[in-house]
């Protein structure tokens, strides 16, 4: 038998601070672990293509010939798998998430890196 | 003779997040048969086991499911790793335990809000969903992502957590304790609470084990069964007893997974101090050949991995089933005789995962 069990845990709710945030308004609490958004230091990659054959969701092309290396953003899941790989560990993944786009997605989320 | 009515529940529904159909057969307002169907999401997860090699597998596997991912991987790391004959490093194992503890808190916390939410107490949904965010917290300070962590790795771990972290995390269960005791006295002893959840969707032992019912479920039923308690990973060093209900109830079925909140939060308490030192991964080369079969507790119940490779580094065969699939024929008798009100109620005590089920 019971009444009233959640009024207590209600009413100290009424005067604590929110549980959430007001993303992406406020920045979204992270970890220094945090898998973010994948970024590239493309003056060291040699174009091994390893970070092209190890990641699980295809995001990534490599061209040897033409000297690029591409990522597309939406299909990148950030699990490391390419950070892990690659043999000159210019591959981070940084804590900060992808800033959030609203228009033309799909061109602001392809990400191109030449030599040539 | 009473007109029968046919009801589709689902597949979109309020309190589905996922699709799951039901065809309620009604004699006024008492089901006298539900027929399930499934097949809304399925995705093909198991077909990409032959395009996607056997280390960058997990990271589908993982994705699986969204609530019981890291168990997810670790079945299939540890059913690669038996074909493999790999031999993971104590503190691998170790973590890889404690992770999918916090999993399963994580995960009744889920469900918990859930319920509430399913019969209409949204108050009481929020609590849950609070307290589950600290968990989040410690997944993401350890592993670097909230839900799909992506740390396991065929051969071991591939993130470390430092000592002084492993200790803080214990105390920051041990603190947790107290807020899940706030909501239990809610979900256990309000009256209003009891009202929607005694008495509804008994499923006898008898009929737990011959449907072959599975997790919370079938223990809820009184029915000893717990795959943890084969000892695979780090579970033979914790001392725990499977919690089991008698009623068969939707309240049972609640009690039980309230009390695996604890013995979680115990079970990690016990391994934190004898994670050994030491690396958390071995260097895996080579492809593996063979098959194997792998039994995991997952929070929802057993799952069963199925793998078969050829050599190469592409695999032939990957099978899963998963707890929500072997839940469904419990489900379907516990809907038998139940009013329509309580169908929501009923199907949410057991917690289905549909998108796991269709793999
Ligand atoms: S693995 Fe590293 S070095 Fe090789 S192509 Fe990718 S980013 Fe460049
Ligand atoms: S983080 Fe994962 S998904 Fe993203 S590009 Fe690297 S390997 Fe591919």
């Amino acid at each position: 038998m019971g009444f009233f069990k959640m009024a207590g845990t209600a009413f100290t709710n009424l005067f604590r601070k929110p549980a959430t945030l007001m993303y992406p308004v406020k920045p979204a609490k992270r970890f220094p672990n945090t898998r973010g958004t994948l970024t590239i230091e493309f003056e060291k990659c040699i174009l091994c293509g390893i970070c092209q054959k190890k990641c699980p969701s295809y995001a990534i092309e490599v061209d040897k010939t033409e000297k690029t290396w591409k990522l597309d953003r939406i299909r990148c899941i950030s699990c490391g798998s390419c950070t892990d790989w690659c043999p000159k560990k210019c591959l981070h993944l940084d804590n900060a998430y992808t800033a959030p786009v609203t228009s033309e997605f799909k061109d602001s989320t392809r990400e191109r890196h030449t030599g040539a | 003779m009473i007109k029968q009515t046919i009801i589709p529940f689902g597949p979109q529904h309020p309190v589905l997040p996922e699709p799951l159909q039901l065809d309620l057969v009604l004699e006024d307002e008492k089901v006298v048969q539900a027929i399930p169907s499934i097949g809304y999401v399925h995705r093909g997860l198991e077909t990409l086991v032959t395009r996607q090699e056997y280390q960058e597998f997990v990271y589908v596997a993982e994705r699986i499911c969204g609530i019981c991912s890291f168990i997810h991987g670790m079945g299939y790391c540890q059913a690669v790793e038996e074909i493999m004959k790999v031999e993971v490093p104590a503190r691998g194992v170790f973590l890889r335990t404690i992770w999918a503890e916090l999993s399963r808190i994580h995960s009744h916390l889920l469900w918990l809000g859930l319920a509430a939410d399913a019969f209409g107490f949204e108050n009481l949904f929020m609590q849950a969903w609070r307290i589950r965010e600290t968990v989040l917290d410690i997944f993401e300070e350890t592993t670097g992502g909230r839900v799909i962590f992506s740390v396991c790795k065929v051969g071991g771990a591939r993130k470390d957590i430092q000592p002084d972290t492993l200790v803080r995390i214990g105390q920051t269960l041990e603190k947790m304790k107290k807020d899940v005791k706030s909501i239990e006295k809610v979900f256990l002893k309000d009256n209003s609470v009891r009202h929607r959840l005694a008495g509804i969707g008994i499923l006898s032992a008898e009929d737990a084990q011959s449907l072959g019912a599975v997790g919370p479920v079938v223990r809820a039923s009184g029915i000893k069964v717990d795959t943890r308690m084969l000892g695979y990973a780090a579970y033979p060093e914790a001392e725990f007893e499977i919690i089991t209900g008698t009623a068969g109830d939707c309240y049972a079925r609640c009690a039980v997974r309230i009390g695996e909140i604890y013995q979680s939060i115990d079970i990690i308490r016990q391994l934190i101090p004898k994670t050994p030192e030491g690396p958390v991964d071995v260097k895996v080369t080579g492809a593996p050949q063979g098959e194997s079969y792998m039994r995991l507790e997952q929070p929802r119940g057993e799952v069963l991995y199925y793998i078969k490779a050829n050599g190469t580094r592409l695999l032939d065969r990957f099978r899963v089933r998963t707890p929500t699939f072997a839940n469904i024929p419990p489900l379907v008798k516990m809907l038998e005789g139940c009013d329509i009100a309580d169908v929501p109620n009923i199907i949410l005590t057991i917690d289905p995962c549909i998108s796991c089920t269709e793999r």
